[in-house]
């Protein structure tokens, strides 16, 4: 259902924006207001993530957010409140983002079912490859949600192919090597690697990874489905304010 | 990725899946090299000219007699170049990453053993070296850092988390996911992603065949008990794995209890109600976590034994019985550690000094016939100013005070003029 409402909304739009927040950070009332203006800016989806002591597919901004969430005593039990209320206030499709011992130790099934029932559509979790992720793979097919698994330039083709057997909604393609929020030089090399994704699948694909400014939305038009913004709007909450966010996203296309 | 490597459920890989064409590669390499008669003869002959292997094992009479049980016998793996068991793993990847042909070699370190151990190796064999090491690791080891530095090495403090080992681990991958392609992640223990726990083993084997052929050799008998101590668990496994097959072999593990199982204040994974089975840092088994499954916060007077995970090949072994884990606490590590210098003249690493406690717990209740094996891991007279510290020495402290006065008036005489 994830995948058929992107592919709707692509019919609009020539290309989707998912954004991203760290639940708790900086709090889960400016949470809730930077969610309210990214969605009234026009963004098509977004991703929650739940703060986790060792995020390491992260760079330093999304980490310390995480940090920052926990330190102030952010619970997953409270995040997936927060989803739920999310889910229910505004009208996009809400994901789930976290790492694998937060849905391991709360009980995957639960966690799952949990999410079914807060309306979430479906979850990202970085650190599940496949292989390990059968008992998730499993919630998430008896729940109706959607298990987003990633690409990365990395990843031979045979594999994608085996990892797009899995996945549903769209697929999350890595721009680069690294780890969030470093700088992505966004070049035409990086056709021939959407090109292989294509082949893959024909799940929509997102991009994200770097991607921080209009002149990155423009050079992905046309390319990809969806243009992943993480880091950069917590950025621009902690360099100005959380007003800024609804101007940056209108500015975005 | 085939054979994922678990252990009875613990263990995999939960890797980012740009990480997984490494991972591919390594498991393929390790594997080829494994499958060579000729690789396992290049580490020995390596470790008997460069490092100091076959450790000897050395009989403590004065101890045997003070405990009046079992006899007391010491694997000396202090006695490898640079001070620690810690070589046996980073030598043994140093020759992978060679058959790689890479040309960067990254770690993490906690108490520094390793960070050392890989700028010797990276320094021997030519590599670019970088080394992540929690700030407050830092701070409580700088003459490790000082001889990183002397080795060419960088020493990248990490300020993030709980600024210690965990903390590293996570730098370390993060800089792993960047620069792969040139770069191999030498991981100090037998914990991580698929293969390194049965990687670091296999280089870490080394100590128990030794010991095993050693003791047959010289006393025609096995021991009846085999004692290490367990941070990640690297000179466990490595000694452990000589004498898994021997059942009338006991193997006890001796985690840090810090200032006790009660106190929270503990790196025990594997003895305190405080750890459940988790999934962090690529692999699954027990941790020290909250309920929802933030890792906690992890106390040991040793730095090497400050971690929350431990290898998933010996949450296998607790669950199978094969192996017994208790936990030492600080008090009782320096009373420990105190007692075998005063009667052998061996100075045993804090970490190392675990293992003695436990064994000299027990060694009374042992007979006489029995033979009680314990691993020294590492040297404790290099890392003087963590010791002296845990001593709190009056002469010491009165020494640091006047060579830093020295040091601030020299400084402010070069300021002046």
């Amino acid at each position: 259902m994830l995948e058929q409402y992107l592919k709707s909304r692509l019919k609009e739009k020539k290309i989707l924006l998912m954004t991203h927040i760290v639940m708790g950070y900086p709090n889960f009332k400016d949470g809730h207001r930077i969610v309210e203006s990214m969605v009234e800016a026009g963004v098509d989806l977004m991703e929650l993530q739940i703060p986790f002591s060792e995020p390491i597919a992260d760079g330093p901004v999304i980490l310390r957010a995480n940090q920052s969430a926990l330190s102030k005593g952010t619970t997953v039990k409270r995040c997936l409140e927060f989803a739920k209320d999310m889910a229910n206030s505004f009208p996009i499709p809400f994901l789930i983002m976290t790492y694998y011992n937060i849905l391991y130790k709360y009980g995957v099934e639960k966690f799952v079912a949990t999410m079914a029932e807060n309306n979430i559509q479906g979850a990202i979790v970085p650190d599940l490859p496949p292989e390990e992720g059968k008992a998730y793979l499993d919630a998430m097919a008896a729940h109706n949600r959607s298990p987003i698994f990633i690409f990365s330039p990395t990843t031979p083709t045979k594999r994608m192919e085996y990892i797009a057997s899995f996945a549903k909604g769209f697929i999350y393609c890595v721009a680069r090597k690294g780890v969030t929020g470093a700088e992505t030089t966004f070049s035409e090399d990086i056709h021939s690697y959407l090109e292989r994704c294509r082949q893959a699948t024909n799940l929509p694909l997102a991009l994200g990874f770097g991607v921080k400014d209009k002149s990155d939305i423009d050079f992905l038009t046309g390319k990809v489905d969806i243009a992943v913004i993480g880091t950069q709007t917590i950025r621009l909450v902690e360099d100005e304010s959380i007003e800024s966010v609804g101007p940056f996203i209108r500015g975005l296309r | 990725m085939l054979d994922r490597g678990y252990y009875d459920g613990f263990g995999g890989a939960y890797l980012p899946e740009i990480l997984i064409a490494t991972f591919d590669e390594l498991e393929k390499v390790f594997q080829e090299a494994k499958g060579d008669p000729g690789f396992w003869q290049e580490y020995e002959t390596l470790m008997s000219t460069y490092s100091c292997r076959p450790t000897p094992i050395t009989f403590c009479e004065n101890l045997t007699r003070h405990f009046g049980g079992g006899r007391i016998f010491i694997k000396r793996e202090d006695l490898n170049h640079t001070g620690a068991h810690k070589a046996n793993n980073v030598m043994g990847q140093g020759l992978l990453v060679k058959r790689m042909n890479k040309t960067r070699v990254i770690a993490e370190t906690g108490a520094g053993q390793h960070g050392v151990a890989t700028a010797t190796m990276a320094a021997k064999f030519g590599f670019d070296c970088t080394i992540y090491m929690g700030e407050v690791d830092v701070e409580r080891q700088r003459p490790n850092v000082f001889w990183m530095e002397r080795l060419g090495a960088k020493v990248i403090p990490v300020r993030e988390g709980t600024r210690i080992l965990k903390d590293a681990i996570n730098e370390a991958f993060r800089d792993w996911v960047t620069n792969m392609d040139t770069t191999h992640y030498v991981l100090g223990t037998a914990c991580g992603p698929h293969p390194f726990p049965e990687m670091v083993t296999y280089f870490q084997s080394i100590i128990g065949k030794e010991s095993r052929e050693q003791l047959l050799e010289t006393l025609g008998q096995l021991p009846s008990r085999v004692y290490a101590c367990v941070g990640g668990g690297s000179n466990a496994m490595g000694i452990f794995s000589g004498f898994l097959n021997d059942s009338s072999v006991e193997l006890v593990g001796v985690e840090a209890g810090g200032r006790g199982l009660d106190s929270g204040a503990h790196a025990s994974r594997l003895c305190s109600e405080d750890a459940s089975v988790g999934v962090a840092q690529g692999y699954k088994t027990y941790f020290l976590q909250n309920q929802d499954g933030q890792m906690k916060e992890t106390h040991s007077i040793a730095a090497g034994l400050d971690y929350v995970g431990v290898s998933p090949i010996l949450s296998h072994l607790k669950k199978s019985g094969r192996v017994r884990f208790e936990a030492a606490t600080d008090d009782e590590v320096i009373d420990a550690m105190s007692l075998t210098i005063r009667k052998e003249g061996l100075i045993p690493a804090l970490e190392s000094a675990h293992a003695f406690v436990q064994a000299f717990k027990e060694a009374p209740k042992t007979s006489q016939k029995d033979i009680i094996l314990i691993n020294q891991s590492g040297r404790g007279d290099k890392d003087i100013f963590t010791i002296a510290d845990a001593f709190a020495d009056p002469a010491w402290q009165q020494f640091i005070i006047e060579k830093a006065r020295k040091i601030i008036t020299e400084k402010a005489k070069t300021y002046n003029a």
